[in-house]
């Protein structure tokens, strides 16, 4: 489970765009061997996704019934959507919604944060801040799994298990985050615009707000989608963290749907297997569209932890 | 800045600069770092804490200083966890660190066709939840409608078990291969274009081919980058809990709840009750994950400096 693995921003690949394009082979130089061995490869990503935008418009007899790369003799996605978002009184879209602002806040809450302590460190000299720096960085190598139990253990005692908070707090902080806006702070927020600002009477705060978070930009945007993705796709934090199913994130409530699918078998829940698959299906299309939209960010963005070391 | 600190002698040395700014290093960082002492450092402080003591039936919870740890670390079912994850390490972690270095320099060559709709067709995974990509690959893998199966019936062949005793590391391997290939793909191309294309043009002057750029110079290059995905990856493989949890609702005869030692002190604590024992286990299986990571480090480090 990498899952919680955030990812990079990008400092030097993102002022040089012309880079990207420049390097590209004339067309006589292409090689058709290796294109037809990397779509060989794709075809490898791609058959699990084609297989459950396959499966989703099947019934769960046809699911047993019918060949499995291909559609069944009576599709019916329309009925599984809607069967998906009617089930138990509409506890998926409660699931999504929850997953929704699980996310959300804490990809925001988490590349704001990160942000300013990067810029902290990266524009300040003050006492202990090496030490400091240094004890986040070291942190990065915890495992989640470590801290997980005694964190829902210390929750507990709080009351906040159980909450929406035992989901948003942990996914606040992100050290490798932290450690990605310090390179691009460093690398994109000139000293002379702010010493500028400053003799202009500028506040600091002001001078954070208007003008290096949006030089930075570039890298919040990356840090913030690659949180979006860990907090959306997160597992174990929630399984752990709640038990109340109106406080589940997608992820939670498909894999308890998944075990009432499998306990239920083909008798009185026949119906749960083609729920899990169609509801499958509708989670992981907004990731998808977010990524194909924000491409021009996360793509340029993803090398500074690569390359800075 | 409401907050000030208090000025030092440095300061005061230096007149005619405004010294505010001086103050507001430490207000950007706090929040950052108050919640880091709350939620990384405080946990782990409670771990700690927590692997000291026993519940006992009789006597209620008692301490029993670094008992725990002996009995974890002679405890088979804790042994054999780790030992699974170290052999999954092992063998998924280079074949799929491999095929992420091989598309990557593919895709840095200029040599292909398509490459955008390649390069973001590989890279989807990632954004598949590691709970869909299992579900998914589980019913894949499965015996009654999987297609696999459905294929070999067809084929008078016999179905293979990919969710058996021997199979069931490698079709999780496989799980975890498709899941994070694309990303650790993408982190290794990012790091290639950024080496100056005039490298490539004095290598290619001097009658270097194209294995040979990318022996002597792409690799030399991408090596922060390939340390980058590595330590991520022993993170990940000692930590895997999902893919196996998920899988033991298929296949409950072949993944125990002891399968992996994460899911190991996930049983212990929420199912077992057992909260001082799991902690413990919690506790090593970080350290375990610390020195393999500075294993990492250190070896990479050596070879850099001969």
């Amino acid at each position: 489970m990498t899952t919680t693995i955030p990812a990079p921003p990008v400092t030097r690949t993102a002022k040089k765009p012309a880079r990207l394009t420049h390097r590209r082979a004339s067309p006589a130089r292409r090689s058709t061997p290796l294109t037809i061995a990397m779509l060989a490869a794709l075809a490898y990503f791609l058959l699990p996704l084609f297989w459950l935008l396959i499966a989703s418009t099947k019934s769960t007899q046809d699911l047993f019934n019918s060949f499995g790369l291909w559609f069944s003799d009576a599709p019916q996605l329309l009925t599984n959507t809607k069967e998906t978002f009617t089930q138990d009184d509409g506890v998926f879209v409660r699931w999504l919604l929850n997953t929704v602002m699980y996310a959300g806040v804490s990809a925001v809450g988490a590349a704001l944060l990160a942000a300013a302590a990067g810029y902290g460190f990266a524009k300040f000299r003050f006492r202990g801040d090496r030490a400091a720096f240094n004890l986040i960085l070291g942190a990065v190598m915890v495992p989640t799994t470590a801290l997980a139990i005694p964190t829902y253990l210390l929750f507990a005692q709080a009351g906040l298990a159980n909450t929406p908070w035992a989901i948003i707090l942990p996914s606040l902080v992100n050290p490798f985050g932290l450690y990605l806006m310090r390179v691009y702070a460093a690398d994109s927020v000139p000293d002379s615009i702010l010493e500028a600002a400053r003799i202009d009477g500028a506040g600091e705060a002001r001078i954070f707000f208007r003008i290096a978070l949006r030089l930075m930009a570039p890298g919040v945007v990356t840090v913030l989608l690659f949180t979006l993705v860990a907090t959306w796709n997160n597992y174990f934090l929630p399984l752990i963290m709640l038990n109340d199913p109106d406080l589940y994130p997608i992820t939670v409530g498909l894999a308890s749907w998944a075990a009432q699918a499998q306990n239920g078998g083909a008798g009185a829940s026949s119906d749960m297997l083609a729920l899990v698959v169609t509801g499958s299906l509708i989670s992981i299309v907004p990731l998808v569209v977010a990524f194909l939209m924000l491409q021009r960010y996360w793509q340029s963005g993803l090398a500074t932890g690569g390359v800075k070391q | 800045m409401a907050v000030t600190t208090p000025s030092t002698a440095e300061d005061r040395s230096r007149p005619g600069r405004p010294r505010r700014h001086r103050s507001a290093g430490p207000l950007f960082v706090a929040p950052f770092l108050v919640l880091f002492l709350l939620l990384f450092l405080a946990p782990l402080g409670y771990a700690a804490y927590l692997s000291l003591f026993q519940t006992r039936l009789i006597g209620g919870t008692v301490f029993v200083g670094l008992d725990n740890y002996a009995q974890a670390l002679g405890d088979s079912q804790f042994l054999h966890g780790v030992g699974r994850v170290a052999l999954f390490f092992v063998v998924q972690v280079p074949v799929m660190l491999l095929l992420a270095l091989l598309f990557a320099l593919a895709l840095d060559s200029g040599l292909l066709r398509l490459s955008r709709v390649i390069r973001l067709g590989i890279f989807v995974p990632y954004a598949v939840p590691s709970v869909v990509a299992a579900l998914m690959w589980g019913y894949l893998y499965g015996p009654d409608f999987g297609p696999f199966a459905q294929l070999s019936r067809n084929l008078d062949l016999p179905a293979p078990h990919f969710l058996s005793e021997g199979w069931m590391l490698g079709s999780l391997a496989n799980i975890v291969t498709w899941e994070f290939v694309g990303y650790n793909m993408i982190i290794l191309y990012a790091a290639l274009r950024t080496v100056p294309h005039e490298l490539y043009e004095a290598a290619a002057m001097d009658g270097a081919g194209a294995w040979r750029i990318a022996w002597s110079i792409k690799l030399p290059a991408l090596r922060p980058a390939l340390l980058l995905t590595l330590l991520f990856s022993v993170i990940g493989s000692f930590q895997l809990f999902n893919e196996p949890n998920l899988l033991m609702k298929i296949a409950p005869d072949v993944i125990s709840s002891s399968y992996t030692a994460n899911l190991y002190a996930y049983s212990l604590a929420f199912t077992g009750q057992q909260v001082n024992y799991a902690a413990t286990v919690s506790f090593l299986l970080g350290l375990v994950i610390v020195i393999a990571s500075y294993g990492v480090l250190l070896t990479a480090n050596r070879r850099r400096t001969p």
